[in-house]
């Protein structure tokens, strides 16, 4: 078992090491890595290429039909004369959020993951080579329509932002704490709804979101009807001056996403 | 140094199963090819993993994965021992610590909501055991 100190040999498994044993040529290895490591470093690479072309990247997570695409192109409708807007779309199949974006005449990769239930940061990479970050000031990569997986995965980005919808629920943070605890920012979405819909309690909603220890920001709004967009339109102004404050120190940022455990015990 | 023959093609298979288990054990395998690399004549006996309720990745989906993945590769006959982790949250006002659950990370001295993870969100690998390759017969994963 244990040749390094021994510490694992005892009476009950002696007889595996010695001569002829099962394990009698075994050796450990403590390695006290991340399991994602290959990942996070590809994650580190894109990173890299973000800050190196001033670049804001934003990972938007959240369940499928929850608004992410609709919320961008109100976006780009707000910001696209200001902004230079790149968009990377993750879906299992189509390019149909691609067409979308390009319609507001913003360049848009589609990547199609097949079965797979969520973005990595090689997938993004390669999506990288179809886009030429010099033209980009806000990148977004609206991640696939998944509430579990896509919050393992680090991808570059800078912060995550997730949405929930009204017609979801306003305890999908209870429900889905490890989506909701890698968020920078919670949007809760169509915000147009409430009143029609009546059992959507934003207070709620951001009591869950507390409940998981996380100070993100919190907005409501309607991409539809313009509601309280201008609150997303200034957190985004807000952060993209902070991301080229942190580029001209020499700096750079990792969303919740990356585990504070991991970062003490492994080699990142 | 030893390679399993058949590693790029299970990584073609695993990358299109829509379970991120999958997609992580495919990094697992990944790492403990290196590790055997760098032993040669050795191949992967136990594999011990520390998993947090807060890494998103559920033990069992873990479990069931890697008896996929491993096929074939220089942990084909390997077995995964997984630790759950408890989650531990320290308090930023009364410094602290307690137990928590995952959609609960308050403190449970003061009620404070703003706390800091001190366990249960990894997802590592910590310890490999290799053992010498095919000595006995019962195992013949395929190298070239």
């Amino acid at each position: 078992m244990c040749d390094t100190c021994g510490c694992n040999i005892t009476e009950g498994n002696r007889h595996l090491i010695e001569e002829g044993g099962k394990h009698a040529h075994a050796s450990a290895v403590e390695v006290l890595s991340n399991l994602l490591h290959e990942n996070n470093h590809a994650a580190a690479h894109n990173r890299e290429h973000f800050d190196r072309h001033h670049v804001l990247t934003i990972n938007l997570m959240s369940s499928p039909g929850s608004g992410k695409t609709a919320l961008l192109e109100a976006t780009i409708e707000q910001l696209g004369k200001k902004y230079r807007i790149g968009v990377i779309e993750g879906d299992l199949e189509t390019e149909n959020d691609a067409a979308r974006i390009r319609a507001k005449g913003v360049p848009a990769v589609q990547i199609m993951t097949g079965t797979a239930c969520h973005l990595d940061a090689h997938l993004v990479h390669t999506a990288l080579h179809d886009m030429n970050l010099d033209e980009i000031d806000i990148l977004f990569i609206e991640n696939v329509g998944n509430l579990v997986c896509p919050a393992s995965f680090d991808l570059g980005q800078h912060y995550n932002v997730t949405l929930l919808s009204t017609t979801e629920g306003d305890d999908k943070p209870a429900k889905y704490p490890v989506m909701f605890r890698a968020a920078d920012a919670m949007i809760i979405t169509k915000s147009d709804l409430l009143e029609v819909l009546g059992d959507f309690d934003p207070q709620k909603a951001t009591q869950y979101l507390r409940n998981l220890a996380s100070p993100a920001d919190v907005m409501t709004l309607s991409a539809r009807s313009g509601e309280h967009i201008d609150l997303w339109i200034e957190w985004l102004h807000g952060h993209f001056e902070q991301q080229q404050q942190r580029i001209a120190e020499g700096a750079t940022r990792k969303p919740a996403i990356q585990p504070d455990g991991i970062a003490l015990h492994a080699d990142l | 140094m030893t390679r399993c023959w058949n590693w790029r093609r299970n990584n073609i298979k695993l990358a299109s199963q829509p379970m991120h288990e999958l997609s992580i054990c495919q990094a697992l395998v990944d790492q403990l090819e290196g590790i055997a690399a760098q032993h040669p004549g050795k191949q992967v006996a136990e594999v011990y993993l520390g998993i947090g309720p807060l890494s998103g990745v559920v033990p069992q989906l873990l479990s069931d994965a890697f008896s996929v993945a491993r096929a074939g590769t220089c942990a084909s006959t390997a077995a995964l021992h997984i630790h759950e982790n408890e989650i531990i949250v320290r308090c930023l006002s009364c410094s602290r610590e307690s137990t928590a659950t995952a959609n609960r990370l308050l403190c449970s001295h003061c009620g404070e909501w703003q706390t800091e993870l001190v366990s249960g969100d990894e997802l590592l690998l910590e310890r490999v055991e290799l053992e010498a390759f095919d000595r006995s017969g019962e195992s013949s994963p395929a190298y070239h």
